[in-house]
């Protein structure tokens, strides 16, 4: 089981990487490969209430924009219903904490939620289901000015629309 | 040891309305010029709400260079056409004395002031200046201008403005930004635009007459610039993904901001006119912060292309770029200084995050502020001053501090929290 987790991991690591080589040209062809045809309608549902409870939001460390490890379960969960229904969307809002300066966070910001939305659309999401926007530091969730309110405000909110 | 002047009793500038700013200086230079500014004398039934000798002498106080006589010691209080006893001067330890007087006339109000030079004993100059009750702290910063000018040699800035964002929060996703617009003391604030959305990178047009800054209309960020006199805003961009930080060019004709809609942060010159877009880099990293140097040839830009987010200057010719800054691990958001030899930016030291500024020349790095995340400095126009962003426990503040860092002072506002400070040109 952790053997399987720490495989994918680097294998998703490999693909973000190659990806991230040819910068936002891929986001247009992926997607198709896994279809709704299999799923059913009680699938689908089943789908629906694990995504539901899963986590939707993703934390990252400072300056940083690659998932942590712990993120990939629930984002699976996420891609699994996605996938099944192709008319649920999703927006991610990627976020900063306060340190560092504010244009940059902005940018920090969404490079987080295009992090989340490559590995959506490696899992099959088709990437017109995902919209992203970054609030930079903009929007703390917490207002604690030490390492624990930090790492609670960088972070990608998954928001069903 | 050190003549150092701490005026860590904060002294408070009467202000009319709440949500101005408070000035407080925390530090001053050594041997400041000692300047007497004698209540203006009403000359005319009625009050008038501003102050002038309080606003004269706070502006002076505020560039460090000068400290204010206390109107308590003064030993009389002459109005501009009474003698001037030079020997009272010199007694409580004034240097310059400044007498006025302001009355109601027909055509609204007339203010007349003289400078004195006490150990010189003789008048420096003296002006008659007419106006009306809402030009008064126009009047009151012209006055302090030319003083500032007559005793030191250097334009003054206290007839500029100041742009910069409050926030006020409920929750975290119930906000109120407010773009204000204000005198260079705080005074007159005024929201110029306002939005539960972020405001971020308000920026000035060489001549003052315009602002461009990033705001949300609808869920998406776009770079708008809004001409001051008649509130129009001209939409830039709006692409999809970042369109952020703009700073125009020093002719006003463009505006250099990022955009990620090719996939990425890069950076893009826009032209206003024709809005024709240039895409001035190419690379994978985090390219921001975009700033053009005062002759037009380079910018100076945040790029994270080396790991960690440093300065880089782009050549506006050739697309050509330097990396700047090699001293600590984070250095970002980066303006030349008026001058065009040095450049402020935020540099993080020990885990804090100052501001700090460096000659291109000599590469000396000084360090101006010692509080912990500073961020967004703006040079006052006359290159002695910068405004930047700090904070305390609770909230953003603005403060000011010189560029060889020894004189501080904080503008913390009353109500909100403020941040993202422009510093405008001279408008003269």
């Amino acid at each position: 089981m952790n053997i399987l987790k720490q495989a994918k991991a680097v294998g998703i690591a490999a693909v973000l990487a190659v990806l991230a080589g040819c910068a936002g040209q891929v986001n247009e062809q992926a997607g198709g490969a896994s279809s709704t045809s299999g799923a059913t309608a009680a699938n689908v549902a089943q789908l629906k209430s694990e995504a539901m409870a899963a986590d939707t939001l993703f934390f990252f460390e400072f300056d940083k924009s690659d998932l942590k490890q712990e993120a990939l379960d629930d984002l699976d969960a996420h891609a699994k219903y996605l996938s099944a229904d192709r008319t649920s969307k999703v927006r991610l809002e990627g976020h900063a904490d306060e340190r560092g300066t504010r244009a940059y966070n902005l940018a920090l910001g969404e490079r987080r939620a295009n992090s989340v939305a490559r590995y959506l659309v490696i899992q099959g999401v088709n990437r017109s289901q995902i919209e992203t926007v970054s609030y930079g530091e903009e929007r703390p969730l917490s207002l604690s000015r030490d390492d624990n309110g930090w790492s609670r405000n960088r972070r990608v909110e998954l928001i069903y629309q | 040891m050190r003549l150092l002047i701490w005026l860590a009793m904060a002294f408070v500038v009467a202000m009319p309305a709440r949500a101005e700013l408070v000035i407080e200086i925390t530090r001053g230079v050594e041997n400041p010029i000692k300047i007497a500014v004698v209540p203006f004398r009403v000359k005319s039934s009625g009050a008038f709400d501003v102050d002038l000798a309080r606003l004269i002498e706070s502006n002076l106080e505020r560039s460090g260079q000068f400290i204010r006589v206390s109107r308590d010691t003064m030993l009389s209080l002459p109005g501009p056409e009474d003698q001037i006893f030079y020997r009272d001067w010199r007694a409580i330890d004034s240097e310059y004395t400044v007498v006025g007087s302001i009355e109601r006339d027909a055509q609204g109000l007339l203010v007349r002031y003289g400078l004195h030079d006490v150990f010189g004993e003789r008048v420096l100059f003296a002006e008659r200046i007419p106006g009306s009750q809402e030009s008064l702290r126009d009047i009151g910063h012209y006055i302090s201008d030319r003083i500032y000018e007559a005793l030191t040699g250097i334009k003054g800035i206290f007839s500029t403005r100041l742009l910069y964002v409050s926030a006020e929060r409920r929750s975290e996703k119930d906000q109120t930004f407010k773009l204000i617009l204000s005198d260079a003391d705080g005074g007159r604030p005024r929201t110029i635009f306002q939005s539960s959305e972020p405001i971020l990178s308000p920026a000035w047009s060489p001549d003052g007459s315009r602002v461009a800054y990033m705001s949300f209309r609808g869920k998406r960020p776009g770079i708008y610039v809004q001409t001051l006199a008649t509130g129009e805003v001209q939409k830039v961009t709006d692409f999809k993904g970042l369109n952020s930080a703009p700073s125009f060019s020093p002719d006003g004709r463009k505006l250099v901001l990022t955009l990620s809609r090719d996939g990425n942060p890069e950076i893009y010159i826009a032209n206003l006119r024709t809005g024709e877009l240039e895409r001035m880099t190419n690379h994978f990293a985090i390219d921001t912060e975009a700033s053009w140097s005062p002759d037009g040839r380079s910018i100076l830009f945040t790029s994270s292309r080396g790991g960690k987010p440093q300065l880089y200057m782009l050549n506006v010719a050739d697309k050509t770029t330097k990396r700047v800054t090699f001293d600590g691990d984070y250095n970002s958001n980066g303006a030349f200084t008026p001058d065009g030899e040095s450049i402020v930016f935020v540099h993080r030291t020990n885990e804090r995050f100052h501001i700090a500024r460096m000659n291109l020349k000599t590469r000396e790095l000084r360090i101006l502020t010692e509080t912990d995340l500073d961020e967004s400095p703006s040079v006052a126009p006359n290159g002695t001053m910068l405004i930047y962003a700090t904070s305390d426990e609770e909230k953003g503040l603005l403060g000011l501090v010189s560029m060889d860092g020894r004189v501080r002072v904080r503008l913390p506002s009353i109500s909100e929290s403020v941040r993202e400070p422009a510093w405008s040109p001279f408008f003269n």
